[in-house]
């Protein structure tokens, strides 16, 4: 379990996350949800240490983040960022070892390249291993960084908007993807979403943040309510239930 | 894996070849002599060419651009400083009261003293940014040049051309027992290096992945940094500037060794290295007869390949 308590950040006296305290259950989706600069990437970076909190503590596994070596950190938690740039020729699986530097420091042993092996199989990429990621669709972009991420085999995948620049199909792709990672292999998945239907269809959790605060937090379908959705997103929403799952049109 | 392993044993039998070449060919009869000055010359261009390839990888890495070479922090501008204020301050009495070994040393100490205060002062909040520093260290780089020039313009002629011997890069005249103290150091820099080149492979992805992979990101950058410093300033005080030597050689790399490894570019680049500063020695001895020296052959074909690189970037 992740549990935050009281993170503030601010950049240059303008507060961006204001003293969040939350839980966060553990083998779940969570989303975060809400507008442009409600500070939900910089609360993802703040868990995953790539930014440092001005105050608060981030307890991961009944252990602050602070006391574990940088090193056993990235065996229990890994981030996706949004915008993956690389400017070098890397081949697939090359890109793909990367996850196990936190295991093997770069010499890979045989558990190594099972896990990489295994990582490309569950992305379906095993036709693509060769293959330069620079030469790649957006999509299989997408798909070679998570099997990066699943390759290093963390207990809590944190992601950064990870249907950013996705078509439809590759974004029901990607995300049924995340649905198998936590159904079977029984991982956190905590990620920024900017499509609230695509939260309220796949994740169990729902955290809906407005200026750098946590508005609410609960189970998916708590949170889908036109009244909350309206209180965080400022405008309207309708509901339309179907198969149980709830769908919002907010296209008014 | 095998192309690469071809070529790295292309370009060994290469440097090793011109390495034969340069001490061997054309022995007068007291070859003893002969032999012993052209190896400590040998020694001095491995020892300095690999200290700069080194470097520049490694700052390049860092900085992830590959137009950039170490000097752009403004080692060389404090280098070019301390001879001119020397010179300035002691005239042509300069050589009785400081002598070879007492300047190398303090050529050492005011760069890496340099190099101490813009690192201190930027790595105060756990904040490197690493752009900052660049910034810094040109514009100080430049003041500290611009100094020099003016010192320069108001000092004796004949002070003037003492001068210009330190601020050329060179390898005719090499101090023996400096050689030894500047290949201890740099061959323990090199240790420290190929210790991590798995991190300096991780740090190609940048700070987040580099973070996220579990590689001390804030602490490593400070080593690496601290480690160009030192691999920059001895090798500068020992043969004058010959930063500029970074962008040609790397790229030349990157180009023949398709990678991102860090255990293969290195050891590559110090070998391309060495083979360049051998071609341009080789001009300099037989072509020009010593009267050109190696920065200006260098900084020649260099200043092509980096419009060639130019033309190139655009195009794509």
């Amino acid at each position: 379990m992740i549990s935050l308590k009281n993170i503030t950040k601010t950049y240059k006296n303008t507060p961006v996350v204001k003293n969040v305290t939350l839980e966060l259950p553990k083998g779940k989706i969570i989303s975060l949800v809400g507008s442009n600069g409600a500070g939900k990437s910089t609360l993802l970076g703040v868990i995953a240490r790539v930014l440092n909190p001005d105050d608060g503590q981030i307890i991961i596994n009944e252990r602050n983040i602070e006391d574990y070596k940088t090193r056993l950190l990235a065996q229990h938690i890994s981030i996706l960022k949004q915008s993956n740039h690389l400017n070098l020729k890397l081949a697939v699986k090359e890109l793909v070892a990367f996850g196990r530097f936190p295991y093997s420091q770069g010499k890979l042993n045989t558990t190594d390249q099972e896990k990489i092996n295994e990582a490309l199989t569950f992305l379906e990429l095993d036709d693509l291993k060769d293959r330069y990621v620079d030469e790649l669709s957006g999509g299989q972009k997408q798909r070679v960084f998570l099997a990066m991420v699943v390759a290093q085999d963390t207990d809590y995948i944190l992601l950064d908007e990870p249907l950013n620049n996705l078509d439809m199909k590759h974004s029901v792709q990607i995300m049924k993807t995340l649905q198998a990672l936590c159904k079977q292999k029984g991982k956190t998945i905590i990620m920024v979403v900017h499509d609230i239907n695509f939260a309220s269809q796949y994740s169990h959790y729902i955290a809906a943040l407005k200026s750098g605060e946590i508005k609410y937090f609960g189970k998916t379908q708590d949170i889908i309510e036109p009244k909350k959705l309206k209180d965080v997103f400022d405008i309207d929403f309708e509901i339309l239930e179907h198969n149980n799952k709830k769908i919002c049109n907010y296209f008014n | 894996m095998t192309a690469i392993t071809k070529k790295m044993s292309i370009l060994l039998l290469l440097t090793l070849g011109l390495i034969a070449l340069f001490l061997f060919i054309g022995l007068p009869n007291n070859w003893d002599y002969a032999l012993e000055k052209r190896s400590v010359k040998i020694v001095a261009i491995i020892v300095v060419s690999c200290a700069v390839a080194t470097a520049s990888v490694i700052f390049q890495t860092l900085t992830s651009n590959r137009i950039l070479t170490p000097s752009i922090m403004g080692f060389e501008a404090v280098y070019f400083l301390f001879q001119t204020v020397i010179i300035f301050i002691y005239g042509d009495k300069t050589f009785r009261v400081i002598n070879q070994e007492n300047n190398f040393f303090l050529s050492i100490l005011c760069m890496l003293l340099f190099a101490f205060v813009i690192f201190k002062l930027l790595f105060k909040k756990e904040k490197n940014n690493l752009y900052l520093l660049l910034l810094i260290g040109l514009v100080l780089g430049t003041l500290f040049q611009t100094v020099s020039s003016f010192l320069q313009l108001i000092i004796d002629p004949n002070e003037f051309l003492m001068l210009q011997g330190s601020l050329y890069a060179s390898f005719n005249s090499i101090n023996y027992d400096l050689l030894w103290y500047a290949s201890g150091t740099l061959l323990l820099c090199f240790g420290v290096v190929f210790c991590f080149t798995n991190h300096l492979n991780v740090m190609l992805l940048g700070r987040d992945q580099s973070i996220n992979l579990g590689v001390n990101y804030f602490k490593k950058t400070q080593l690496f940094l601290f480690l160009i410093a030192i691999l920059v300033s001895v090798s500068t005080a020992l043969v004058g500037p010959i930063t500029f030597l970074g962008v040609l050689v790397t790229n030349l790399t990157y180009e023949l060794f398709k990678t991102y490894k860090h255990q293969i570019l290195i050891p590559a680049c110090c070998m391309v290295s060495v083979v360049s500063i051998l071609l341009a020695q080789y001009v300099v001895e037989e072509v020009f007869q010593y009267n050109s020296t190696i920065s200006i052959i260098i900084n020649f074909v260099g200043g092509i390949y980096f419009m060639y690189l130019l033309f190139k970037a655009k195009k794509l």
